[in-house]
């Protein structure tokens, strides 16, 4: 079976998330979806595990609650104690009110950046980075499917068959 | 769908009054000096905390309307029940007020004799001078318009939505919504004030030299959190006795979520209020807290810690919100933690060093919920657990994220 890819093109979110659920009835899988923006109910119908975003952001919002914490430790308590409004300067528990909302924002900061970043890095989109989108109109008012023919057990001109079933704007391949 | 209340829930509510009672009994019987002025505090934090159940109910169902929600549609019937405890609740406290005003209990140390009046021996300038807003004819003037209020608008938001489900719509959106829109703007608006003013009035007078400006926004989040934990257990009960099958898993996720969200702004707001005074550290401001740390540090620490750090790390996860197996251990404890959460905003004004968590203060908090539970469940029972002609119960029904 030759590795070929198809390109289904359509010019509506919920044209292609129906089509979506027609191929996957045939035993067709679809690799990825590229649209402008999120298309609601696509994740369970191309098979899409649910993010672990909300993990790491938790880890990074703890990495920087515990680095904001050691590192006023370090510089208010440790190396350089100073006395601001007569608040005990020698002990971190005891002072810890006056620290709380430093921490609280690091642990935002470091939590929305972490998870930006990762988000970026897993998708391959950071700045500079060269994108591997097959078709730059779907930033714009196109929806695009991306179909292995590896993937199933059909040839590519049957699975363009069914997809030419489906309200499709135009099929491609590569 | 009607609710029927069980035997099992009737006998439940009859056993949490009874052992309250006896607990109340026994409480009296064994203690030691105090005694008037410990059951007058007690019923205050009972009246208050359960009253503004009630009341946070009503403000959650004015803000479904004027936010125009539409996942809060399949459960608007317990929020209404849970308004059922305003009558019994608004009776405790007036008859509270009224005792304070005839001198039978010393909760409010502004109403007692001569506190205003220059050359007694009693006068205290400083209370003096804030008569303008704490005086006998202005406090009963706007606390019985704020009763009276309140209960008028829950009345029309539970009478309207019994006579909408009588409406006979041709496809026409119902006029009872729209009017409704207003009526929730018109109550929020009301409330927005009325609930910081009467926590003033009710809590913040009790240790009257004192004053912070974010009382009423930490009694507010208080209220609130309570309301949302009642009505997230009622949902589970209803749900495990085979009602509300509408409901499904992303509505108990939206009241799980909300139940989080408002204890990290009670959370919020008590630290910042805390924060803010120990940082400033002036005189007249930090003896709220002074007398809290040295008296009833556990308590008051303790309960802080309980209600943000468990609902923070035990329901943070969108699995733990949609299921009953972490939100009824999390919701009962800290909604106790609520309850002690009011007991020591009342008790260190009132009995100063002398309160603690003892049997009185346990059985009046078992009685009263007792009772609440009885008028709660009562209401329910009076009307079909769906609403009828909503403009969105069906876009509610179908809810799923």
């Amino acid at each position: 079976m030759s590795d070929k890819t198809i390109y289904a093109i359509y010019d509506d979110d919920y044209v292609l998330l129906e089509s979506a659920k027609h191929l996957v009835s045939k035993g067709i899988h679809i690799r990825d979806v590229f649209s402008p923006f999120p298309i609601h109910g696509i994740d369970p119908v191309i098979g899409l595990e649910r993010t672990r975003i909300a993990i790491t952001a938790f880890i990074y919002g703890m990495i920087g609650l515990s680095l904001a914490l050691s590192g006023m430790y370090f510089f208010m308590i440790y190396d350089w104690p100073l006395n601001i409004g007569g608040k005990p300067n020698f002990s971190l528990l005891t002072n810890i009110p006056s620290f709380v909302p430093v921490t609280f924002e690091f642990g935002v900061l470091c939590a929305a950046h972490g998870m930006a970043i990762t988000f970026m890095l897993r998708n391959w989109t950071l700045p500079g980075f060269k994108g591997r989108n097959p078709y730059p109109r779907t930033t714009d008012d196109r929806f695009v499917m991306e179909i292995h023919a590896s993937d199933s057990e059909l040839s590519a001109d049957e699975i363009k068959a069914f997809i030419d079933e489906t309200c499709v704007l135009e099929i491609d391949e590569k | 769908m009607e609710y029927k209340v069980s035997k099992h829930a009737k006998l439940t509510t009859l056993v949490l009054i009874v052992v309250g009672v006896a607990s109340l009994i026994f409480g009296i019987a064994t203690d030691h000096g105090h005694t008037d002025q410990r059951i007058w505090a007690n019923l205050l934090v009972n009246g208050y905390f359960f009253f503004t159940i009630s009341l946070a109910a009503v403000f959650f169902l004015a803000l479904q309307y004027v936010s125009e929600m539409a996942w809060g549609v399949t459960t608007q019937r317990v929020f209404q029940a849970i308004m059922a405890f305003m009558p019994v609740g608004a009776v405790v406290l007036l008859v509270i007020f009224a005792a304070s005003s005839m001198h039978m209990n010393h909760l409010y140390h502004w109403m007692a004799e001569g506190v205003m009046t220059k050359g007694h021996e009693s006068y205290d300038a400083i209370i003096a001078g804030k008569s303008f807003y704490l005086n006998q004819p202005f406090f009963w003037g706007r606390n019985i318009a704020y009763f009276a209020l309140w209960i008028y608008f829950a009345n029309w938001f539970r009478k309207n939505s019994l006579k909408e489900d009588k409406l006979e719509l041709n496809g026409e959106t119902s006029p009872i919504y729209k009017k409704a829109i207003i009526k929730g703007v018109l109550f929020i608006a009301f409330f927005a004030y009325t609930s910081s003013s009467a926590s003033w009035d009710w809590l913040m007078a009790i240790d009257v030299h004192w004053f912070s400006t974010m009382f009423g926004w930490y009694c507010f989040s208080g209220m609130w959190v309570s309301m949302m934990i009642v009505a997230v257990v009622l949902v589970q009960y209803l749900k495990k006795n085979n009602y509300l099958k509408e409901v499904n898993s992303s509505h108990v996720h939206d009241l799980g979520k909300w139940m989080f969200a408002i204890s990290c702004l009670w959370s919020y707001i008590w630290f910042s209020q805390f924060m803010l005074i120990w940082y400033s550290n002036i005189p007249e401001e930090v003896t709220y807290y002074i007398q809290r740390f040295n008296d009833y540090r556990g308590l008051y620490v303790g309960t802080f810690f309980v209600n943000f750090l468990m609902p923070f790390f035990i329901l943070m996860s969108r699995d733990a919100k949609r299921n009953g197996v972490f939100l009824i251990p999390v919701a009962l404890i800290i909604f106790v933690g609520h309850w002690i959460d009011v007991l020591v905003m009342v008790l260190p004004g009132t009995m100063f060093d002398h309160g603690h968590l003892g049997a009185v203060e346990i059985g009046m908090f078992l009685t009263f919920l007792g009772v609440f539970i009885f008028m709660v469940l009562r209401s329910l029972s009076k009307a079909p657990l769906m609403t009828k002609n909503h403009p969105m119960y069906d876009e509610s029904l179908h809810l799923h994220h």
